[in-house]
């Protein structure tokens, strides 16, 4: 049997339960397409001895029957998540050599459930960015093409080496994580399905933080049923994450009948945007038309406050990174500058830092050290705060009239490529996150769901929004989605 | 409000990254773009709005104020770029 990495999550499953294939042979077929697949820069440090050694373990554990869903399944791990003994730098110069001697929560339960780590995978630096320009290892690139048209785009970003690395069938799923958009708009860009549960769900310990309000782990998949599968095994309370939620999980795989009828599905009125491209506005009219037929009520609603909630992120996610990365400072771990003669403490802090991070990572943490600081903190960070109370608001307000979920776009366009967007100003590139940000604001789950092709071929993306802690119910939402889109399109292979 | 070239240099100070006098007036433009950009907030009235301080309603949980773990001193200096004697090393602090 060939092409076993080509699986998805749930097909695999159900081989090696019925004795059809190993968790080695599918490890090795992954093996295999990585080696093969460079051209990407999807996988950033491989762990070839470390997959095989879990297959093996894993293969044993199905003979005993005792076979957890996510058992003998080789997956990709964002390089953000700490794993023991095994490179993790956030795509950073400044964590260079860095190898945690402790396991993050959720790459734990992965692994405790018998999913096998391949390797670390390419991302933007400290998850900051849309196109996964700003990683420290290069460029990951996006397996589709315009066409016959060479030219490189990008996977999106910032989890663009989890997105190429799915799309691209080296792996069976990955683990993203999603701070304003990270895991929804690079799944868009690459035609996978990409959840970001409710804010709680899954442990952030052990994930190198960025925006602690804000960032959530969620699983990239071939499809919502993988999906359905890997987030049940992310998720769960940890005693080390005091914002983790208490609360039981669902079988969430379970909950996917495909069966909508009745639920109300509300189309946000400010989501449509001037100047958005044609192909996006039919593309959302075709997945509400898909959800009218499935037998849910289709409502116009409002969600006032959508307009700042960019202008917002851009205020708390800054001030949360810069004080998160004010650790990142020579003393403990990863990148020391070489100080010249007669340098004190304060020299090192300043040079390990500018040589250790990169333009936007510098950037965002001086925006945000400047928004704290003393006579613009209210000025900034607390109107942003009491602006990102009424964006939760509108949100509570359509969910108390009777709202089951959200459909949105899930990016302004189809993936751009790689240095197109080199001369515009920052705040460009921040607009590709305009229908996801609002999500990681209000704590919602969100999932990403491939819906179309564009002119020249490349996947676009519908978003649905659910309710917190509904992520069961949002699944089976998507999933009646997934169906009806009938999305099974696969990049030619170049690579 | 406009970032001028002594405040951009305040704030790398502040942020303690070191950026070169011949980069400033860039990082000013680029800072004033971006908070060009966040001046949309002004328009939002947020008279008698609480700032979000968490944003799902649940109160932290407590826990035991016991030692859970510790006795690792080597783990935890196994990544530092200068470790001595059991210390982490910095250049002179203190004359």
């Amino acid at each position: 049997m060939t092409d076993l990495n080509r699986l998805t999550l749930a097909e695999a499953r159900d081989r090696l339960r019925a004795k059809e294939t190993t968790s080695v042979e599918l490890t090795e077929a992954c093996l295999s397409a990585i080696d093969a697949a460079d051209a990407l820069g999807a996988f950033v440090h491989k762990t070839p001895e470390i997959a095989l050694e879990r297959a093996k373990a894993a293969d044993e554990r199905l003979a005993q029957g005792d076979a957890p869903a996510m058992c003998g399944l080789p997956i990709g791990i964002k390089d953000l998540f700490c794993t023991k003994g095994v490179d993790s730098q956030a795509a950073s110069r400044i964590l260079e050599g860095f190898r945690p001697e402790y396991e993050s929560t959720v790459s734990q339960q992965l692994q405790d459930a018998g999913a096998v780590m391949l390797g670390k995978l390419n991302m933007d630096e400290f998850a900051m960015g849309s196109s996964n320009e700003t990683s420290c290892y290069g460029n990951a690139v996006n397996p589709w093409r315009r066409g016959n048209d060479d030219a490189a785009l990008t996977p999106g970003g910032s989890s663009g080496g989890s997105a190429s690395a799915v799309a691209a069938d080296l792996c069976l799923a990955a683990t993203g994580t999603d701070t304003g958009g990270s895991i929804r708009q690079p799944a868009a860009f690459t035609g996978i399905v990409g959840i970001k549960p409710t804010y709680g769900r899954c442990s952030r310990w052990g994930i190198v933080a960025f925006a602690s309000s804000l960032d959530q782990a969620g699983p990239m998949t071939k499809t919502v049923r993988d999906a359905a599968i890997m987030l049940e095994t992310m998720c769960g309370h940890d005693p080390k994450d005091s914002t983790s939620a208490d609360l039981p999980v669902p079988d969430f795989e379970s909950m996917l009948t495909g069966d909508i009828r009745g639920k109300v599905i509300g189309i946000p009125k400010e989501y449509r945007m001037d100047g958005m491209p044609e192909e996006i506005e039919k593309l959302w009219a075709d997945g509400t038309a898909m959800l009218r037929d499935a037998g849910a009520e289709i409502r116009d609603i409002s969600l006032p406050h959508t307009k700042y909630a960019l202008p917002a992120y851009y205020v708390i996610a800054p001030a949360e990174a810069s004080s998160n990365l004010a650790r990142y400072d020579g003393v403990r771990y990863g990148h020391r500058a070489k100080l010249a003669q007669g340098d004190g403490i304060t020299e090192m802090y300043e040079k390990t830092r500018a040589e250790g991070f990169g333009h936007e990572v510098q950037r965002r943490v001086m925006v945000g050290t400047y928004v704290l600081s003393a006579g613009f903190y209210d000025a900034y960070y607390n109107r942003a705060r009491k602006v990102r109370t009424l964006i939760k608001r509108d949100f509570e307000q359509v969910f108390a009239d009777g709202i089951d979920a959200i459909l949105t776009p899930a990016t302004p366009s189809a993936a751009f490529g790689l240095g197109e967007m080199n001369d515009a100003d920052p705040v460009q590139m921040y607009l590709n996150d305009v229908f996801t940000v609002t999500v990681n604001l209000a704590g919602l789950p969100g999932i990403s769901v491939p819906a179309g092709l564009d002119a020249k071929g490349l996947p676009l993306g519908l978003q649905l929004i659910g309710r917190p802690w509904e992520e069961g119910d949002l699944l089976n939402t998507a999933y009646a989605l997934e169906r009806a889109a009938g999305f099974v399109a696969k990049p030619d292979k170049w690579w | 409000m406009s970032i001028d070239l002594e405040t951009a240099a305040k704030v790398a100070k502040l942020a303690r990254i070191k950026v070169e006098e011949d980069a400033l007036p860039a990082l000013a433009s680029e800072f004033n773009t971006i908070l060009g950009f966040i001046e949309q907030l002004n328009e939002v009235d947020v008279a008698g709005v609480e700032p979000m301080t968490s944003v799902t309603p649940q109160r932290l949980k407590r826990r035991e104020d016991v030692v859970t773990d510790g006795g690792m001193q080597d783990r935890i200096l196994s990544n530092a770029p200068d470790a001595r004697e059991g210390f982490f090393a910095v250049p002179k602090v203190v004359e």
